[in-house]
């Protein structure tokens, strides 16, 4: 029988204001789930809204001015609040310290200081909402935002401050990573999730500052009328594309990297088997990190840029193709003659292989010039954007949370419920975004209010898998904040893994560990070692 | 090596040693100057640019700096810089005094440096020489000479942004010297200080020459 420990993180200081001015990586990591589920709920609903309105052609319930600005809005939410912060800030801040041995991230003030950034960003953004909305897009692209009378100032100063945020936190996890190492922990001992997220600090580092002045020149624009991005005034708006996207596009690797190191750590556990190829792995997630700066201009194919740029561009597109393909064979391999158990966790592991491959592969259909003046601004980009962020980031995010869930409470969720609501999550997704493939290769664009009748049925196709898709999250939320206090005591290591934070206690003590911690296997050494099971 | 600093004060408890401590606060600090070089690097790309397709006009225009303020603003910001490795310098050996003086001269030098821009902003202000859609100079040849203006002040905008951010935290540091948290085993958030102020010197002194010594 397992029992709870006495004291832990979670009982040793009582009170709000033991959260609100905690130093200790694992609250703040639980502060910051708080913080994406709510960014997560609102970026939900303004989608389910958007969906409703596309049920027919023309009005459904809200104007086009109101359309303009729930899509907007869906897009800046669940980007700037949701998805960028969701791996890294919350799972990578609770876990990261305990994977490595240590007691804590290296700068514990700078973490929690980078929380209440968030949640200023966050207010700022919000408060936008109240003055004007944003009707942009969550691109920003100039001349529009420089001349919509709605608040584009107020929303990018939001996504300035939440870029703050971002980049303390991936300052944080390099030293941490770098320095803090428990003895004996090497670099090619560090589980791979480690190396994911070093990957993707080191993207937020490099690219952020970049938004930030991109931003910054935006509000210049707007404010000031400075004239660099306005034709009229002798400025260029492609420049503000460029500088866009030079962020933007390491930023949706910001987003993908630390799911696939959740990915690796699944699959190694739930097949009880030697991750195959680890450096390949790590490799490559140093290799898109550094690619991913090398191809924002595929993003303006249509933009007006000299054509040996887009192929140029095109190219080194392809070339993500590689590092990528690497995991994802890897991960197969790994799975190959394993003893495969499908807990939920594993589930959104294999969801996330089938449906992260199904985005990257179109990715190179909109990477191919010819076929991107075709399929470009249409819902083929919608569906393949959302089939690498929310099939593939998403799904490795709910694999992370259902995999740390119990290390997080000490409880277990209720796994039949947890089924139910995997089924229903990976048949509404794929109603929802498969079909808009097809849409988009009949020539539906994107972010239209209206559109043609022949359209319909597939608009309408889409919004029914959005519910499914609702009605799945539905039950989610309700069995794991139930398991919070009423499900069962999970013990130490319910899942039976190698990596060091499943030697603690769960929920672990507020120093991470009884003893300092000293590597005595490598983290999927299951060939060696059978670890002991607590739950099953 | 330094294990009577093991239980120090200064010693986070998170920490294993002292060494550790002072090796993580320095990588993130160069880390963070990092992202302050990339922040600074898009504006030195749109000067890049906008200058490559107007190369006159940055001509004609950059004659309205005075060379002779802006030389001497470097020589003042150079001359910081030497003070606040020298104040680094004095801490180490224990000077505790000498420090307090040196971070002093260090942050008057700083105030100097804006001074003088003030002199300079006003000086554009008043002839009408101002970014965007508030230019009203009349005088320079080529196209869109508010260009050069709005780069102007959002490059030196942003370096005195940064320079006042600095004067704080000098102050502080000068604070936190006098009331005695330092000493030869530790002075890092001094040497932090400096790292930051040498990067803020090291901009200057790409500005200078990119804006008011063209041609």
């Amino acid at each position: 029988m397992n029992t709870m420990p006495e004291k832990h993180y979670l009982n040793e200081k009582r009170g709000w204001k033991s959260w609100l001015f905690t130093l200790d990586h694992k609250r703040i990591g639980i502060l910051y789930l708080y913080g994406i589920m709510a960014a997560f709920l609102v970026g939900g609903v303004f989608a389910m809204l958007v969906r409703l309105e596309l049920l027919h052609p023309g009005r459904d319930l809200m104007d086009a001015k109101t359309y303009n600005q729930f899509f907007t809005l869906h897009g800046a939410v669940m980007i700037f609040l949701f998805i960028i912060p969701s791996i890294p800030a919350a799972l990578g801040n609770f876990v990261l310290p305990q994977m490595l041995g240590a007691k804590d991230v290296a700068f514990p003030k700078l973490n929690l200081a980078s929380w209440y950034i968030y949640v200023v960003g966050a207010l700022v953004a919000i408060y936008s909402i109240y003055a004007g909305g944003v009707d942009t897009g969550w691109t920003f692209y100039t001349p529009y935002s420089t001349t919509t009378s709605t608040s584009v100032v107020a929303m990018t100063l939001g996504a300035f401050i939440l870029g703050f945020s971002s980049i303390f936190t991936g300052l944080n996890f390099i030293v941490t990573i770098h320095k803090m190492r428990a003895p004996g922990m090497t670099w090619f001992k560090m589980p791979l999730f480690i190396w994911g997220l070093y990957a993707t600090a080191i993207i937020q580092v490099m690219a952020t500052p970049v938004l930030g002045i991109t931003l910054l020149l935006l509000i210049m624009e707007r404010v000031l009328a400075v004239g660099i991005f306005d034709p009229a005034m002798g400025g260029d708006p492609v420049l503000f594309q460029h500088f866009f996207w030079f962020y933007s596009h390491p930023a949706v690797y910001i987003m993908i990297l630390p799911g696939m190191g959740i990915i690796s750590e699944l699959i190694a556990t739930f097949s009880q088997k030697k991750i195959f190829g680890y450096k390949a792995i790590a490799f490559s997630s140093l290799a898109i990190a550094f690619i991913s700066f090398l191809v924002w201009g595929h993003h303006m194919f249509v933009s007006g840029q000299s054509q040996l740029a887009s192929m140029i561009f095109s190219f080194l597109t392809f070339l993500v193709g590689i590092p990528s393909g690497i995991k994802v064979f890897n991960w197969v391999a790994t799975m190959y003659k394993g003893i495969i158990r499908f807990d939920t966790p594993m589930l959104y592991a294999l969801a996330f292989l089938f449906l992260f491959t199904i985005g990257g592969l179109t990715g190179i259909f909109l990477g191919t010039l010819a076929t991107d003046v075709h399929l470009h601004d249409t819902y083929f980009v919608v569906a393949h954007f959302h089939y690498v962020m929310m099939g593939g980031t998403v799904m490795a995010f709910l694999g992370g949370i259902h995999f740390w869930w119990p290390k997080m409470w000490g409880r277990m969720f209720n796994k039949k419920w947890a089924l139910l609501s995997w089924l229903l999550i990976f048949i509404g997704f794929n109603m929802t975004f498969f079909t808009q493939f097809i849409l988009g290769t009949k020539g539906m664009p994107r972010r239209y209010y209206n559109y043609l009748d022949q359209y319909q049925p597939l608009h309408a196709f889409s919004s029914y898998g959005s519910w499914v898709l609702g009605l799945g999250f539905l039950i989610m939320a309700v069995y794991l904040f139930y398991s919070i206090k009423r499900g069962p005591v999970a013990g130490n290591n319910p899942w039976g893994s190698l990596t060091f934070e499943w030697k603690s206690s769960s929920p672990p003590p507020v120093a991470n560990f009884e003893t300092e911690p000293i590597l005595k296997h490598g983290p999927y050494d299951y060939d060696k070692i059978i670890p002991e099971r607590t739950y099953s | 090596m330094s294990t009577p600093a093991k239980h120090s004060a200064y010693l986070a408890h998170h920490f294993s040693d002292s060494i550790q401590q002072s090796d993580s606060a320095k990588l993130g600090m160069w880390i963070f100057l990092l992202t302050e070089i990339l922040l600074f690097g898009g504006l030195f790309v749109a000067y890049a640019i906008y200058r490559a397709w107007n190369p006159d006009m940055f001509y004609n225009a950059h004659k309205y700096l005075d060379v002779t303020l802006g030389a001497l603003n470097t020589v003042v910001l150079i001359t910081s810089s030497l003070t606040m490795a020298l104040s680094i310098r004095c801490m180490q050996l224990g000077n505790r005094k000498r420090t307090m003086h040196l971070l002093l001269v260090t942050l008057i030098l700083a105030g100097v440096f804006l001074i003088v821009k003030y002199f300079e902003y006003s000086h554009k202000i008043h002839l009408g020489q101002l970014p965007g859609k508030y230019y009203t100079f009349t005088g320079i040849e080529g196209n869109n000479p508010h260009i050069f203006f709005s780069i102007y002040f959002m490059m030196t905008g942003l370096h005195g942004i940064h320079v006042l951010a600095g004067m704080g935290v000098i102050g502080w540091i000068l604070k936190r010297t006098s009331r005695g948290d330092f000493s030869p085993e530790y002075y890092t958030p001094i040497e932090l200080t400096g790292l930051y102020w040498h990067l803020v010197d090291m901009i200057w002194i790409f500005l200078f020459p990119l804006l008011y010594l063209i041609g």
